[in-house]
């Protein structure tokens, strides 16, 4: 294990407790195990009723499961907040200046800043996606970024999500759980509220339609019930009003979209999807697909409706285009970057992989296209036999993955089993861009409720905690 | 509202009732197997259509017995109550957000019962009590759709699915116990087998209403009566298509489209409104209800092409 961890609570001058904690120090001292252990329980019966569930694929009929819920919030600071902001708006527009221009001219290849077969031999380019003008030049209308911290003014960027990121509903769903059940420590601090993010959400999907009209119709399309992020789709729509479809209930005629409803069909102008890419279309992408809609592609290369988020977004945010977002955002804004990058070794480079190879039990190797916490190998909390079976993959296929230094990830307090404990955690802000950026305060915090573990994915034993973040002139805690 | 949650709600209408109506129809038949000793099994798997299917499942060993299992959990029958009652819950699951949380609690707690039920030891497996269950449990669903459902289209469409069931069930049970009991079609002929018409009010819970409605003894003209045009009596083929126009009516006015269904829903409620029982056995029962049960099952298919839920 790297250094000792900054825990964001315990982390102040000589031990302190951290300004922004004062609050939830005080209610910890002052509430008894027993009362917390009764909340706890609450939670889970909560989740339980409202089947705000995660089933991995697969799942049995009615035996879904829901994802841990730690009652001990995650507090940050608003200049913290502000900082991080700024960074996120920041990165989030120079990521869809890079698409627009991947898409368009590659200008940035020209430049000679990203060589041109890191765009065109990625496995995520879609060819079918050049050349479009998309409302706004927005390709990631809705980005998970997910940030890390591992100092008091240390923050990275572990990856960018700009595909279908998923999450957002259990940033809600743990603010009304908090507002619940620990009202008193609520009103104790002064909260930013999160309820918004729908209505961000449908305004910024409404601002991208092709279509003048005032009010486009927007849909969100699913992949159905068995799959794993269904709750969301279905929490997302009802918020917003919007019908949940799948692609059985869309089809296509002379390159426009219609949904079939008893009152005949109605035109569809914005469809939030959350199906991957490959299947949206079985004329265009893959014929096996039953997901996706018959000539889609077709309406939106004729302007007729707009796909969010944009087809081929995985060009943006694999792990080994991820080195160059610093780049991009030089390149484009010209700005230097606010976020930190995690310094990343390539294996497909012969420097880089020996290196790698010879520290394997010391950084954290991921596959570039890996997803959910899998095919990633975390040298210091693993065994020698872990690391040498791990090897072999890698020397298999050098060019399918890259490595980072670990990061020893902040800590904050975790209700566990033998009490308040120290559980390392990450932070998904949701940023979203139609004709202007909008991020609600916060975002999901995820913590990994192993000791000692860093892998905070929900299918590898994460957890998540509502995120607080502090109104501006609040003297935390009073 | 899109076709396919108009879909959902209508076939989760349909499968709840057929549940019901067949775990009733299951009751009244086993009372009747203790009373008198009649070919019951065939009886009622020709009620349901099956009795071809229902002498290549049979098992050997009491005939009832098997027909029960083949019409409560066997799985190669669609219409068994544990299928019915597993599609009504794939239907209401689409619609999560389109029900409310008590239709679908009610929903799901019959079915999780129900698995339990069937993971146990089938020889020990207690069918008078499942067969209870989704009695009392199937009355619980529609109740809370009754009492917190949002008198919308996607209402409308449950309400069409499980009373043109429920006018089914009825026009089917009538038509098949009638033409056992009384071959020849005559309603008055001599001779009346006290238990076996009982049982047949029995099978739409009206042995009571009978006796509260007529005030004499059991005869086949008034059951046949009170089955299919009595308004009052909410299981009649004549109350279930009443409230299939009505519901189709607002429909049609809802989206101001009107076609073939709305305009048949009208004429089969007419028919059944406007029709005196001594001329329906002029033309004959059986032709009366056969070209009734065909007509519903247009309807069916009508609404499918009116709405697109196809």
């Amino acid at each position: 294990m790297a250094a000792k961890a900054f825990d964001e609570m315990n982390s102040g001058a000589d031990g302190a407790v951290r300004m922004p904690y004062r609050g939830v120090a005080d209610w910890l001292a002052r509430t008894s195990p027993e009362r917390i252990a009764a909340t706890r329980h609450e939670v889970d019966l909560f989740y339980r009723r409202h089947g705000i569930t995660f089933g991995a694929y697969g799942a049995t009929d009615g035996h879904e499961a829901t994802i841990p819920f730690d009652i001990i919030p995650r507090v940050i600071a608003w200049d913290e907040w502000q900082y991080m902001q700024k960074g996120l708006a920041q990165r989030v527009k120079a990521l869809n200046a890079f698409l627009a221009d991947a898409y368009g001219k590659r200008e940035i290849c020209r430049a000679g800043v990203i060589p041109e077969e890191q765009l065109l031999l990625n496995a995520e380019f879609v060819a079918m996606a050049q050349g479009l003008e998309l409302p706004g030049g927005v390709h990631a209308h809705i980005a998970g970024i997910d940030l890390v911290r591992v100092g008091e003014k240390d923050f990275y960027v572990l990856e960018d999500n700009v595909r279908t990121p998923s999450g957002v509903s259990y940033v809600l769903e743990n603010r009304e759980v908090m507002m619940r059940l620990a009202p008193e420590l609520f009103s104790a601090m002064s909260v930013l509220p999160v309820a918004d993010y729908t209505e961000e959400l449908l305004a910024t999907l409404r601002s991208v339609s092709f279509s003048d009209d005032v009010e486009p119709n927007v849909v969100l399309l699913t992949p159905g019930h068995y799959n794993s992020a269904y709750f969301e789709h279905a929490f997302l729509a009802d918020e917003m009003g919007i019908e949940l479809v799948k692609g059985s209930d869309l089809f296509v005629d002379e390159s426009r979209v219609f949904m079939r409803t008893p009152r005949g069909p109605q035109r569809v102008d914005v469809i939030y999807r959350r199906v991957d890419d490959a299947f949206l279309d079985p004329l265009a992408m893959r014929p096996d697909s039953f997901l996706g809609v018959a000539g889609l592609l077709g309406a939106l290369r004729a302007g007729r409706v707009n796909i969010v988020n944009a087809l081929g977004n995985g060009v943006a945010d694999d792990k080994s285009t991820y080195m160059y977002v610093p780049e991009m955002i030089r390149f484009y804004l010209s700005e230097e970057p606010i976020l930190q990058n995690v310094p990343t070794w390539r294996c497909d480079r012969a420097d880089d992989y020996k290196y790698v190879l010879e520290h394997l039990s010391e950084i954290v190797v991921k596959e570039i296209h890996g997803a959910g916490g899998k095919g990633m190998l975390v040298g210091p909390t693993s065994s020698k036999a872990e690391i040498e079976e791990f090897r072999m993959l890698l020397k298999a296929r050098p060019d399918n993955y890259i490595a980072q230094p670990t990061l020893a990830l902040s800590t904050c307090p975790t209700f566990v089993a033998q009490g308040v404990a120290p559980r390392h955690v990450d932070l998904r802000p949701f940023v979203l861009s139609g004709r202007k950026i909008t991020i609600v305060p916060g975002g999901l915090t995820r913590v990994a409720l192993k000791e000692g573990s860093l892998v905070v994915n929900s299918s590898q034993g994460g957890g998540t905690k509502d995120t607080w973040v502090l109104a501006p002139d609040t003297p935390a805690g009073e | 509202m899109l076709s396919s949650t108009a879909k959902n709600l209508y076939w989760m209408g349909r499968y709840l009732q057929r549940a019901k109506s067949t775990a009733r129809l299951i009751e009244a038949t086993q009372r009747m197997a203790l009373q008198s000793r009649g070919e019951e099994a065939a009886g009622a798997a020709a009620i349901f259509g099956m009795e071809d299917e229902f002498r290549q499942s049979q098992r050997q060993g009491g005939r009832l017995a098997s027909l029960i299992d083949f019409l409560v959990i066997d799985e190669n029958n669609p219409s068994s109550i544990v299928n019915s009652i597993g599609a009504a819950r794939r239907n209401a699951r689409e619609e999560r957000n389109n029900i409310t949380v008590d239709v679908w609690e009610s929903l799901n707690a019959l079915w999780l019962e129900l698995s339990g039920r069937l993971r146990g030891n089938r020889a020990t497996l207690d069918r008078g009590a499942l067969i209870e269950s989704v009695k009392k449990q199937a009355v619980m669903i529609f109740g809370a759709a009754q009492v917190t459902l949002l008198r919308d289209e996607a209402n409308s469409f449950l309400q069409l699915g499980s009373f043109l069931e429920r006018a089914d069930n009825t026009g089917r049970i009538l038509d098949v116990k009638f033409h056992l009991l009384r071959p020849d079609g005559n309603p008055s002929a001599e001779g009346l087998d006290y238990f076996a018409w009982s049982e047949l009010l029995a099978c739409v819970g009206a042995v009571r209403t009978y006796r509260r409605i007529y005030r004499s003894s059991l005869q086949p003209m008034k059951i046949a009566e009170l089955m299919m045009l009595r308004r009052d009596v909410p299981r009649s083929v004549h109350h279930c298509l009443w409230q299939v126009d009505l519901n189709m009516r607002e429909l049609a006015e809802a989206y101001g489209m009107h076609g073939e269904a709305d305009r048949l829903a009208g004429e089969l409620h007419a028919r059944l409104r406007y029709a005196r029982i001594d001329q329906v056995f002029e033309v004959g029962l059986a032709k009366f209800l056969g070209t009734l049960r065909g007509d519903i099952s247009t309807l069916s298919d009508e609404i499918g092409r009116q709405f697109l839920l196809d």
